[in-house]
């Protein structure tokens, strides 16, 4: 990926998604205007094939904005985008324009209804890509009777139509047997998500324990508090390699197994890291007006979002219980080696 | 800041030794109880580690010309990964392999690289290193074991401790005191090899709680060196020591400690059938800590290659690693145990015991997590 690229986006994101404008949609505000700057930027279409128009990148030329994305705790599902248009491209179906969620657990039938409960992102999404029984459907949240606000200032939303919508689009599955799902893709997402805002909250943590200054001296001389800001360290920097391995791929979707790895790592390190976060910052932390809570809100939201560490880590360890060609460590090996590009 | 550590693959020609070091592992440790092979590189084999020399795979990355074989650090990362991964008995030469041939060939002049390299290479001359002083542990600089210049040489005098494989080495690279006092802190130290089999030196061998004697105490009362003992320049000890530590932190001995027992139990959920589906999340949360970390190593490795010193990066992967070599059996210890009316067998008990007793040595050996994480801390600037 080249850093120029991403440096352009990181800007762009510094633009359209300062504190300011999260704190304005986790609030409740539009994030439309945010949308359209991320539309018009073209990197939605980074996965989609050249032949189709679209930068062609890997997912691992990916992983610089999706983690990007995190560091901002970007309101709006910019991977899921990403990834969607590169599934709806492979199976023939043109992509609207708009915000898409994934509903990687899918859309359940109830007595004539559809119901998708809990999209990550269903707030600030116009449409939801959601697996069906045998195949998957990208349904219009506009018609649907979106329930959000169980969690405040929180992203998601439990999504019900009473019937088919006029507008929904059936999507074949275009992935072949064995490979990568839609939930698969959401915990990708979701893992990067939480590496980037992992990386944003130690670096917020270290400017506060280099600056906040107690018993004549700054709180970060305390070895106490260095103690926990190096574990913080170091989950944050597990959580950046769970992330990049989940990422690894050859092309734009992510192998299965690296895809559980990363949700399940990441997701595990998140509340360590938003607990250290705070426990430094003190009653600062805490308090509506400053920003820690943007971030540490996030972490906790997206560690639930999309299967927490230990759905994950049961989907790895049953792959490794079945697959009796090999023991632990030669399946590690085999399965979360770096992917040949 | 500590880098970023990069996704790295191994390349493909390294990764081509792994066949024949399967191989060969398969016929010598695979078959050797579990709770033997739990040991790995506390394991001491001085047979074994011959039988690895003929094979050339003793001093992988030392050059060709001092009888190494002349690869990489891609190359020893997955020897290394093999004879852990099996348990191998790899102890009698470790040391030597991972550390003190590379310091020798870093620092040492044509004649010690020509003595030494070449006899570490056919496992004729296994290392150990001297740091720890009975008042000396974390706090190294204080160390007090004094080498004094001589018209011929050095005088060595004082003590060390808790030196693995003191009573089975042939030779010492020993963090001593050359010029000021302990009050000088780092200054005035310098590093010294010493024949293990000189007049003036007592090796007293430590039992260890598991009934074995990996450790020692050692007193030089008057030891007369050569003037050559002195590898590197004297008094700048300290940072030939610290330069080390990438080497000694960052490889998979500080994540596969435990591995040996993970792979048993593994066996006994399987042998279970349906009943084994129940540990699939407690397995799989091990899985995907040892893989992130293993991918962290290899990073590291990648420094290594392009000839950094990684020594924060490797720092923070030994803190992690041993973090999963001690979380294995206290987890499996817990699970068991729940279920008290599935038989465990008497091979897996004594791994989980073995690794129980010894697992808290995990982040006491190379560096205390505290004083790691001390390390991690001005790594990220708050010291």
């Amino acid at each position: 990926m080249d850093d120029m690229f991403t440096d352009a986006f990181e800007r762009l994101l510094g633009q359209i998604a300062a504190p300011a404008a999260v704190r304005a949609v986790d609030g409740g505000a539009s994030a439309e205007a945010m949308w359209d700057g991320i539309e018009e930027s073209g990197f939605l279409d980074a996965l989609v094939p050249e032949a189709a128009v679209g930068a062609g990148l890997t997912l691992a030329q990916a992983f610089p904005l999706l983690f990007a994305a995190g560091r901002h705790v970007l309101p709006v599902p910019f991977g899921q985008t990403m990834l969607a248009r590169a599934w709806l491209d492979a199976a023939g179906v043109a992509s609207p324009p708009g915000p898409i969620a994934i509903a990687g657990f899918g859309v359940k039938r109830q007595d004539g209804a559809w119901l998708a409960r809990d999209v990550s992102f269903g707030r600030t999404s116009r449409w939801v890509l959601a697996s069906t029984d045998t195949d998957c459907v990208l349904l219009p949240v506009a018609s649907a009777q979106a329930q959000h606000g169980d969690v405040p200032g929180g992203l998601g939303a439990t999504l019900c139509w009473p019937a088919r919508p006029g507008e929904a689009m059936d999507v074949a599955m275009p992935s072949a047997e064995g490979a990568a799902g839609l939930a698969e893709l959401d915990a990708v997402c979701h893992a990067v998500l939480i590496a980037g805002a992992a990386d944003r909250v130690l670096a917020m943590t270290l400017d506060y324990a280099g600056q906040r200054t107690q018993f004549g001296k700054h709180i970060g001389r305390f070895q106490a508090v260095q103690n926990q800001i190096s574990i913080m360290a170091e989950h944050t920097w597990a959580a950046r390699m769970a992330a990049q391995l989940a990422c690894s791929s050859a092309g734009w979707l992510p192998r299965p197994l690296g895809a559980a790895l990363g949700k399940s790592r990441c997701a595990e390190a998140a509340p360590v890291i938003a607990d250290i976060g705070h426990a430094v910052h003190g009653a600062m932390g805490i308090t509506n007006e400053f920003d820690l809570q943007l971030y540490t809100r996030r972490l906790r939201e997206w560690r639930l979002a999309a299967g927490s560490e230990s759905y994950w880590a049961g989907v790895v360890g049953e792959a490794l219980l079945r697959d009796t060609r090999h023991g632990a460590l030669s399946f590690i090996r085999s399965q979360f080696s770096m992917e040949q590009a | 800041m500590i880098d970023m550590l990069e996704l790295t693959r191994l390349p493909d020609e390294d990764e081509a030794l792994r066949d024949a070091i399967r191989e060969f592992l398969r016929e010598t440790v695979d078959t050797l109880p579990p709770d033997v092979r739990a040991r790995s590189w506390m394991g001491f084999d001085a047979g074994f580690s011959r039988e690895l020399a003929r094979r050339g795979w003793l001093g992988l990355t030392l050059p060709v010309e001092f009888g190494g074989a002349g690869k990489g650090p891609f190359a020893r990362f997955v020897l290394s990964e093999e004879l852990l991964g099996a348990g191998a008995p790899v102890s009698a030469h470790w040391i030597a392999d991972r550390q003190s041939g590379p310091l020798i060939l870093k620092y040492g002049t044509q004649d010690q690289k020509r003595f030494y390299l070449p006899r570490i290479c056919r496992a004729e001359a296994f290392f150990c290193i001297g740091m720890s002083e009975p008042d000396s542990g974390s706090d190294l600089a204080s160390i007090r074991t004094r080498a004094v210049r001589t018209g011929t040489g050095w005088t060595l005098n004082g003590s060390k401790i808790w030196t693995t494989n003191a009573h089975r080495s042939h030779y010492m690279i020993a963090l001593v005191r050359t010029s000021g006092e302990s009050a000088d802190r780092h200054k005035g130290l310098s590093q010294v090899i010493v024949d293990l089999s000189l007049p003036g030196l007592t090796v007293r061998p430590i039992r260890d709680i598991a009934g074995d004697a990996h450790f020692s105490e050692v007193f030089f009362d008057n030891v007369v060196l050569p003037p050559d003992a002195l590898i590197g320049i004297e008094g700048d000890g300290w940072n030939q020591v610290n330069a080390e530590l990438a080497f000694e932190r960052s490889g998979p001995e500080r994540v596969y400690s435990s591995i040996v027992l993970l792979e048993g139990w593994l066996a006994h959920c399987r042998a279970q059938g349906q009943a084994g589906q129940q540990y699939a999340a407690p397995l799989g949360r091990i899985v995907t800590w040892l893989a992130v970390l293993r991918a962290m190593s290899i990073s590291v490795t990648a420094k290594l290659a392009r000839g950094e010193s990684p020594a924060i990066e490797a720092t923070l992967v030994k803190d992690l690693g041993t973090e999963v070599e001690q979380m294995i059996p206290r987890v499996l210890g817990d699970i068991l145990g729940a279920s008290p009316d599935v038989p465990v067998s008497a091979s897996l008990r004594r791994t989980l015991a073995y690794l129980e007793q010894m697992a808290p040595s995990f982040s006491l050996r190379g560096g205390t997590r505290e004083i790691l994480r001390g390390i991690i801390a001005r790594g990220l600037g708050l010291r």
